[in-house]
């Protein structure tokens, strides 16, 4: 398949996961009516939810989940090296993610909780960043695959990737929606990347910021804000906690 | 201009008839907010029941049927050695219901950038002329300040403009379309006594209006605070979200953008509705942002509004809808900060 005369390189990926619950990775599978062109732009050669192969020669990995055992830093120390390029994808992989709440406590309490009386080694939370360097992050909870798709064509044609700097209540004011902060609930919207159609405050529910921080961001003004409408600090805290995708909320 | 009186329910009658022949949007109530205010939008109706003709104010402008947020513009087929380039911009006629004058005013605005200015859009010339505008009075809402911009009552840029005589609507005809479509209702002269009413309708509405803002020489106190600290004090609370811009009548800049599809067998051209609020308006190849903060950004977006640009005769563009204030969870709003440019002087 020629684009404007030209034979597109097929990329050759392998897909990986760490700690998370395997959805971004589902995601690349979904939405059938593109599917196959979407594999078509690549070679597959490692990605245990959709093919047996299992070679270790590509040139993207993309890389889902935390990272939070000592034998995860090692494959993933290992797949840094063999790839050209590694994208963190998905909240979990970026930010550390909902897996990310775990380091409040301290770690004898989780395994406990958790596992009872079976106790699994486990250690701190880390971002894929932490460990490794990262050469592009694609955010969400889950990934958007229309946005992973576009990246792919971006990839392959030699194009910019463009992901939104701004917040996601751009997209939410062109959903015509009502605004969740209105209707008495907090939202993250004003200082999330967009990039997901603004679908959960489009559902009335409040961003959670899977997406991270906007280019920019006005955390200060957000707390403000929602102090003032009178949500407590705690909660507004919990809310900015969620994906720990907003290190620098404290900042001024 | 041809004028005519139209009873309530003959009114209804007119207007499903319309709602049965053509798609048609009307002012809806879609939610309430926590602190208790009903929230409309213009929304497909279905009847004339459907739609609140008495509601304050649209959350979003009708902007957005003229001006989709995102439109294609262009699309491409290619093939091994070729490609093909198609361009739509065909719509199916439609009517809105219900739009204010300040909303009809801010369509004339852009009737002058986009249909009359040195580039006209053939995308928004095409909705335009294809969609049949009903334009209705009201009694302003506290935080309206059309009236200090001229915007109160409109004279052109609507089909057909009703203003409530208690019993009867004392119509405006603008378009031969609109005397066509009234041939099949009962609408008769007005009479004298219609026309008192009328006067007297105009005289309450007008007094009716409680907020203001000083406009006289405001492009020459911009030109002078362009420096003033009130653009930091406003700036840091500007979350930059470009709420103002999407919900505004008037705000037009946009940002073009290709998109290949996944098959890599087409790809589209596409303008999106932007804002000079939002972080890399003014971000260039190469990565510099000619507008890096938050107070900058806010700034120019003023500028454009009050100061005006050369293509719009340096005329502001704003109406006075404030639906910018209403939509800021910052609370930034015209009023306020031209209040304190003003001040500052």
């Amino acid at each position: 398949m020629k684009y404007l005369g030209i034979d597109p390189q097929k990329v050759k990926i392998g897909v990986f996961d760490f700690t998370g619950c395997e959805g971004c990775e589902l995601q690349l599978a979904n939405k059938e009516e593109s599917l196959l062109e979407f594999l078509s732009l690549l070679e597959v050669v490692n990605f245990r939810e959709i093919s047996s192969d299992s070679s270790q020669d590509y040139d993207i990995a993309l890389v889902e989940g935390s990272i939070s055992r000592k034998d995860e830093i090692e494959r993933l120390t290992d797949i840094r090296a063999r790839a050209k390029v590694l994208v963190a994808m998905g909240a979990c992989a970026c930010f550390g993610g909902v897996n990310y709440l775990k380091n409040q406590y301290p770690l004898k309490d989780v395994v406990k909780e958790v596992y009872g009386m079976h106790s699994v080694e486990t250690s701190k939370v880390k971002r894929i960043a932490d460990v490794v360097k990262v050469d592009l992050n694609i955010p969400g909870c889950p990934v958007s695959k229309s946005e992973v798709e576009s990246i792919i064509v971006s990839i392959v044609v030699g194009a910019e990737v463009k992901i939104p700097k701004y917040p996601v209540c751009v997209e939410c004011k062109q959903n015509v929606n009502t605004c969740v902060v209105d209707l008495g609930k907090i939202c993250l919207g004003p200082i999330t990347r967009a990039g997901c159609g603004a679908v959960c405050p489009t559902g009335k529910a409040g961003c959670l910021g899977c997406r991270g921080p906007a280019e920019d961001a006005n955390y200060g003004s957000l707390r403000e804000i929602l102090r003032e409408k009178g949500h407590c600090e705690s909660e507004i805290e919990q809310k900015l906690c969620f994906y720990n995708a907003f290190n620098g909320s404290t900042e001024k | 201009m041809i004028y005519k009186v139209i009873t309530k329910n003959e009114f209804k009658k007119f207007i499903n008839g319309l709602i049965g022949e053509n798609q048609t949007f009307g002012p809806k109530q879609v939610d309430r907010r926590a602190d208790g205010k009903a929230v409309y939008q213009f929304m497909e109706v279905s009847s004339f029941d459907e739609m609140d003709l008495n509601y304050t104010v649209t959350y979003s402008s009708v902007k957005n049927f003229f001006l989709p947020f995102k439109e294609e513009l262009s699309h491409f087929k290619f093939s091994d050695n070729d490609w093909e380039q198609a361009v739509e911009y065909r719509v199916n006629p439609r009517v809105i219901v219900g739009a204010r004058p300040c909303d009809i005013n801010a369509l004339a605005i852009l009737d002058k950038i986009l249909m009359r200015g040195a580039f006209p859009s053939p995308y928004y010339i095409a909705r335009r002329k294809n969609t049949f505008l009903i334009g209705m009075d009201h009694e302003p809402p506290e935080d309206c300040f059309c009236k200090s911009l001229g915007h109160d009552t409109v004279h052109r840029g609507f089909n057909l403009f009703c203003e409530d005589i208690g019993e009867q609507y004392y119509l405006t005809i603008n378009s031969s379309k609109a005397f066509v479509f009234l041939k099949n209702v009962k609408a008769g002269k007005p009479t004298k006594k219609d026309d008192v009413k009328l006067i007297e309708r105009r005289k309450l509405l007008r007094e009716s209006f409680q907020a203001r803002v000083e406009v006289a020489g405001l492009s020459s106190v911009l030109d002078i605070e362009f420096k003033s600290p009130v653009w930091k004090k406003w700036g840091d609370k500007c979350l930059n979200c470009g709420s103002c811009a999407m919900v505004c009548p008037t705000c037009y800049c946009y940002g073009i953008e290709e998109t290949i599809d996944v098959g890599m067998k087409s790809s589209r051209k596409e303008r999106v509705q932007y804002s000079c609020n939002l972080v890399d308006f003014a971000q260039v190849a190469g990565g510099h942002n000619f507008r890096p903060l938050k107070e900058d950004r806010l700034k120019y977006r003023f500028y454009h509004h009050y100061r005006g640009f050369a293509e719009n005769a340096d005329d502001p563009i704003c109406v006075g809808c404030n639906r910018c204030g209403r939509a800021c969870l910052a609370g930034i709003n015209p009023r306020e900060v031209i209040s304190d440019l003003q001040m500052e002087g």
